[in-house]
């Protein structure tokens, strides 16, 4: 059957254009601006001067002294490295979680299965705020670790783990959040997954383990890849969880986008981090592109 | 097909099963339900500190719906997710019937690309272009700031249901609307719409729950008299945590959870 789209090429474009219209206006010529002011100079008021200047790049590694020197300062660097490794390290653990709670809910009866899978987007839908606000309750000075230490009286009253405020926290933030963002990808290529091969390994006598190892875990890898950057990117550029849970001390990528805007009013150098932030996601994007390119001819010969 | 799923998922017998599993997805969905848990327990507390426990009472929501700040952020959180849905509903409609239903054509990776380009870009980076974006051209329009901002974001959410709705919609009916000698219109209003209704729905639902949650975005780009909720439960939190966030926090997670309840049954596949 055509339709009127197929038959009609302009009409087809006419339904498209309010999406092309409000994205690109309001999304893709942001973006655009963005990168501009990134290489403008800064108005300590507010805004910006339209001066060309590198000055905002130029910040990320120097600073000047009082001489007006240019000195290699690695206090961003520092941030980037904390933002990349912290994400890196909630990314792994969720992994070591996800795997396995995929495979559990994949092997139950359907209507369970599809409830487990419900079970696990709720928490994705409601508010992030919100939930981080909860581990302040739980990690807190006073809050629920704290309760049993107080009962026994290990501290007294105004003593804490100090649990919060520290790069456990942000790394428990973000893997709390982002879990079920590696838990659904895993999910989806493990229910494609012909569980009659790990019969057939298991009739080679290989044990359960090596089937997992030599079976199951490479015929999902592009899940596990696709998880691994669902849950990445978000974390090298979030905001709330490491506001929230890291205090000033753990300072990451996105924390120090929103500092940039809200309190040091530096349009240029909070762009420009927003810029390298973006260059994370373009590059993360290409190598998953990459990796999906060569496993879908890898996936039969090995 | 779902037979051989079935058979797929249960094929492979004792080699295939871990009964400590069990254990571990136990585990993992008291992680991730404990911290809500605990939010919606303390929101019921009566005392005054709110991580110290004093004994059940419901006074901290009767304390919200009498805080006139919490009521008008509340407002405008609906005003512009109410708005944003709308629009972002109609916008990703017409643009998942282009795509899914106007063939192979020049330009439908790229356009699939663009609908996804608010997912892709860290909330952040989103929320800082943005408010730079209304500087430059000096929009100052209060919550139409906000209700543009949100449309934006809200377009693939409410886009990615109703396409998958369409594709997987048999083309007979519509056939044979068409072969009834319907017009083109009537067929769709007739037919497809209806049947495209599911679809709506869910992407509408989740839409509108991700534009009443949505916070960063609103915090960059909201201004003194357009606080919405989540904003203002932000502020309410960095000046100290009260059991009143508690009771505002546990609202709107309940009504989060109505909503994905509504998207889940919606776009569950069927007639």
């Amino acid at each position: 059957m055509s339709t009127a789209f197929q038959k009609d090429p302009r009409s087809r474009w006419l339904a498209l254009s309010p999406t092309y219209l409000v994205i690109a206006i309001f999304m893709a010529i942001p973006l655009c601006i963005m990168i501009v002011i990134s290489f403008l100079e800064q108005n300590v008021y507010g805004g910006v001067h339209p001066n060309f200047t590198l000055a905002a790049y130029q910040q990320i590694l120097f600073e000047r002294d009082f001489d007006d020197n240019l000195v290699f300062d690695p206090a961003y660097l520092i941030i980037i490295g904390r933002s990349l490794l912290l994400a890196l390290v909630a990314t792994l653990i969720t992994i070591v979680i996800g795997f396995p709670v995929a495979y559990y809910i994949v092997r139950q009866p359907e209507r369970r299965r599809n409830l487990l899978i419900f079970l696990v987007t709720i928490p994705f839908w409601t508010n992030l705020l919100i939930r981080t606000f909860a581990w302040l309750l739980i990690l807190g000075r006073g809050g629920i670790l704290d309760s049993p230490f107080k009962w026994v009286g290990l501290f007294g009253p105004d003593d804490s783990l100090g649990l919060l405020y520290t790069p456990f926290a942000v790394v428990l933030g973000l893997t709390y959040t982002y879990l079920p963002l590696m838990v659904l990808p895993i999910y989806a290529s493990l229910e494609k997954l012909d569980f009659r091969l790990v019969e057939a390994a298991a009739d080679l006598y290989s044990n359960k383990w090596s089937a997992i190892r030599y079976v199951v875990v490479p015929l999902t890898l592009p899940g596990i890849v696709a998880g691994a950057i669902l849950v990445f990117i978000p974390c090298v550029g979030n905001f709330v969880t490491v506001d929230l849970l890291g205090g000033a001390k753990n300072l990451m990528l996105g924390s120090l986008v929103q500092f940039q805007f809200a309190t040091a009013r530096n349009w240029p150098f909070g762009s420009a981090v927003a810029v390298i932030l973006l260059l994370f996601v373009v590059s993360n994007m290409l190598f998953y592109a990459r990796i999906n390119k060569g496993g879908s001819t890898q996936g039969h010969g090995s | 097909m779902t037979a051989t799923r079935k058979r797929k998922a249960s094929g492979a017998g004792a080699v295939a099963s871990f009964p400590g599993l069990f254990i571990v997805a136990g585990l993992f969905y008291a992680f991730l339900y404990f911290p809500i848990l605990v939010l919606v327990a303390y929101s019921f507390n009566s005392g005054k500190r709110s991580m110290v426990w004093k004994g059940f009472g419901i006074d901290w929501y009767g304390r919200v719906f009498t805080n006139d700040a919490i009521l008008a952020s509340a407002f405008n959180s609906l005003v512009v997710a109410t708005v944003a849905t709308i629009l972002s509903t109609m916008i990703a409609t017409a643009g998942a019937l282009a795509l899914a239903r106007g063939g192979e054509f020049k330009g439908k990776t790229l356009s699939v690309g663009l609908i996804t380009l608010p997912l892709v870009v860290p909330e952040i980076v989103t929320a800082v272009a943005t408010l730079m974006f209304f500087a430059s051209i000096g929009m100052t329009f209060g919550l139409g700031n906000l209700i543009v901002a949100h449309t934006v974001f809200c377009i693939p959410f409410a886009f990615m249901p109703i396409r998958a709705r369409l594709e997987g919609m048999d083309t007979t009916m519509e056939q044979a609307a068409r072969d009834l000698y319907s017009t083109e219109w009537q067929a769709f209003r007739y037919v497809t719409l209806p049947l495209l209704m599911p679809g709506i729905i869910a992407g509408a639902t989740l839409a509108f729950v991700i534009s009443l949650d949505d916070f960063i975005i609103s915090l960059m780009v909201s201004t003194a008299g357009t606080t919405t909720l989540p904003v203002y439960i932000y502020g309410m939190i960095r000046q100290g945590i009260t059991p009143e966030v508690n009771a505002v926090s546990s609202i709107l997670f309940a009504i989060s959870l109505a909503l994905v309840t509504v998207y889940w049954f919606a776009s569950k596949p069927g007639k």
